[in-house]
């Protein structure tokens, strides 16, 4: 039972996060391309509930900034800009010239928050879109190659070895590299589920193909087929379910490794470029660490993946765990 | 012997389909370095036109490929165009770097990961094992990229540790014993960041495995002959776990080579990564260190299989 609650916790978490990044356009301040090119590396706004005199506000507050003459900021209380909700079709903002950098800005002025927010929906999608892309693949290979043996099984296998012959990273990389460098940012964002998805069918199809070709040495699979049943009907109807359970838990196992392989081919500027944001190609800007150094803000998205990471890693832990127990 | 033999002969075969497969997608691949070259105005198209011919880009598929082979297996694995060099010396020190620091990091990760993982399925159950067992998923939920650049930031601000690179600046002119001494110093940050990354991944193997055999009647057997606790873990239990552990060892240094990439890449090390990275930027000479870095891993997977055979008389003789 313990692994149920774990189970529905985790999921619960992870549908928030999801929600809180398909909702951007209303949860962030700004846009992912506004900039305030007078306030770059502004440091997170300070929320304040007490002004200068001492007297309690409920609705919080936050102070204007102005440069402290070392290359940073200070606090200016002279002006101060109540926090405002359902403002400009946004959940909250402040009056211009007012900023709200909850986790700061960039190097143009612009809110890392919001952006964080945004680089979210390119990375958690390309996440989910390229496992769906590794367990289609996988499913069809897996369930061909366990289903109907012989010559098309080894050679999937064989297939399968060439893919698995290079580091996950060099792979994405190698691939990337026969493609063209030079694109815009839809067809960045297409290549790199293709390239990641792509590449990624192996396991799950090598775990497909061992539970198909149990299945297909089933009694009622056996029977099914001496009642004339078509190879389409038994993979429709015995085979696909059974897979169903290791396709699942190999989902939890794959998204947050393709959110970290977009992570990854975006900071090595490979993925999607300037300037819609991704997780990737925001921390890319932290690689110049003398920048980092001061201001660690920038580490925000890298961050932001840590909690959705460790909640898919409990949600295949307990899947996992429940499979075993179930036999 | 015969089983070695035919895993050696597996993987040889492996790694020409590979270099096979890579060159014909190279050749279909939309622009190539002298494309990239083009886009630089200081260079004229008939000097382009000119390095082209030269290099023997207009030749036929196979006939490029065929030379490719005989040299690559004579040590010569093409000549750099960005360079102007044979690509071998450039490939060499990288792949030496790459080594040091991956070799390392997998010793040290092995050495911790296996005592610990023993150890915490000898706690199945208790609040120890709970701790541990959350501090590692926690720890396995850190991206790689963060640790490195956070080690990086620690080690620019607190001056404790060079901040990126494998060498000091004064390093040609130390003796051996202080080159050996300032790599090293150098090794600290890059082999924690990996040591980190993998640490949990192979303790939670080791605690699964070792918990598949801890309840073995054999192991019953020992513990009711008064066998002591450690013999007993470490001379009768663990080699008995021991099957999924090897075959883990060459799967995970694919996990490692690729965190060894970005590693290197965000702490400067000059390993095989940025060169790979720059390679392909430059559409230069991508496929020659992309089959190095396949080289290692099924080299690491050999050894597993060889190291599987030898712990496993079944496998010998089966």
């Amino acid at each position: 039972m313990a692994e149920r609650t774990k189970i529905r916790s985790a999921l619960a978490f992870l549908a928030a996060l999801h929600a809180a990044v398909a909702l951007a356009g209303f949860l962030a301040p700004y846009g992912f391309a506004d900039q305030r090119r007078d306030y770059p590396y502004a440091p997170p706004a300070r929320l304040r509930f007490l002004d200068a005199s001492g007297r309690f506000h409920l609705r919080p507050f936050v102070y204007g900034l102005a440069p402290d003459g070392a290359g940073g900021y200070r606090e200016d209380t002279a002006g101060a800009y109540p926090v405002r909700f359902l403002f400009h079709q946004r959940l909250f903002g402040v009056d211009e010239p007012g900023t709200i950098f909850l986790c700061g800005s960039d190097g143009y002025g612009r809110d890392v928050f919001s952006r964080v927010l945004y680089g979210g929906q390119t990375s958690l999608v390309t996440g989910l879109a390229a496992a769906f892309v590794s367990l289609s693949l996988g499913l069809a290979l897996g369930i061909a190659a366990g289903f109907y043996g012989g010559w098309l099984d080894r050679l999937i296998m064989r297939g399968g070895e060439l893919a698995m012959a290079l580091p996950w990273l060099y792979l994405l990389l190698a691939v990337r590299a026969f493609l063209p460098l030079h694109i815009g940012a839809p067809e960045a964002f297409a290549l790199l589920v293709a390239i990641i998805g792509g590449s990624g069918w192996v396991r799950p199809a090598r775990l497909i193909r061992g539970v198909a070709l149990s299945a297909r040495e089933r009694g009622y699979v056996e029977a099914a087929r001496g009642f004339g049943a078509s190879d389409a009907y038994l993979i429709r109807r015995h085979l696909l379910p059974m897979t169903l359970g290791v396709a699942l838990t190999q989902a939890t196992v794959l998204i947050p490794r393709y959110v970290l392989a977009e992570i990854a081919l975006s900071f090595l500027g490979l993925g999607i470029g300037e300037p819609a944001p991704s997780w990737g190609n925001m921390l890319a800007e932290a690689r110049q660490y003398h920048a980092l150094v001061s201001h660690p803000w920038m580490l925000a998205p890298a961050v932001a993946a840590f909690p959705i990471l460790l909640a898919y890693l409990i949600l295949a832990d307990a899947l996992m765990e429940r499979q075993r127990e179930g036999g | 012997m015969k089983y070695a033999a035919r895993r050696a002969l597996h993987s040889l075969l492996l790694w020409i389909a590979l270099s096979a497969l890579f060159f014909v997608f190279a050749d279909l691949a939309p622009g190539d370095y002298f494309s990239e070259l083009r886009l630089d105005a200081r260079v004229s198209s008939g000097t382009v036109a000119a390095m082209r011919a030269q290099s023997g880009a207009g030749r036929p598929l196979a006939v490029r490929y065929a030379r490719w082979a005989a040299a690559a297996v004579r040590g010569d694995f093409g000549h750099s165009l960005a360079y102007d060099s044979p690509v071998a010396p450039l490939l060499w020190p990288r792949v030496r770097a790459t080594l040091l620091l991956t070799g390392t990091a997998t010793l040290l990760a092995w050495l911790l990961a296996v005592p610990l993982g023993v150890w915490a399925a000898t706690q199945r159950g208790t609040w120890r094992d709970g701790v541990l067992n959350a501090v590692l998923s926690l720890l396995l939920s850190v991206p790689d990229l963060l640790l490195a650049i956070v080690f990086l930031v620690f080690a620019v601000r607190s001056g404790l540790f060079p901040a990126g690179g494998m060498t000091s600046a004064a390093s040609s002119s130390m003796n051996p014993a202080e080159q050996a001494r300032d790599i090293a110093r150098h090794l600290v940050l890059p082999v924690a960041v990996l040591v980190l990354g993998m640490l949990p991944v192979l303790a939670r193997h080791v605690r699964a495995s070792m918990l598949e055999v801890i309840d073995a009647p054999f192991a019953l057997a020992a513990r009711a002959q008064g066998i002591g606790r450690r013999r007993l873990l470490f001379r009768h239990l663990l080699p008995a776990a021991m099957n999924p552990l090897i075959s883990l060892f060459g799967v995970s240094l694919g996990t490692l080579l690729s965190a060894s990439l970005l590693v290197e890449v965000v702490m400067g090390w000059p390993g095989l990564g940025p060169l790979f990275l720059e390679a392909i930027m430059a559409r230069d000479f991508p496929l020659a260190v992309a089959m190095f870095s396949a080289a290692f891993l099924m080299a690491g997977n050999l050894a597993a299989d060889l190291l599987l055979c030898y712990f496993d008389p079944r496998i010998r003789t089966g």
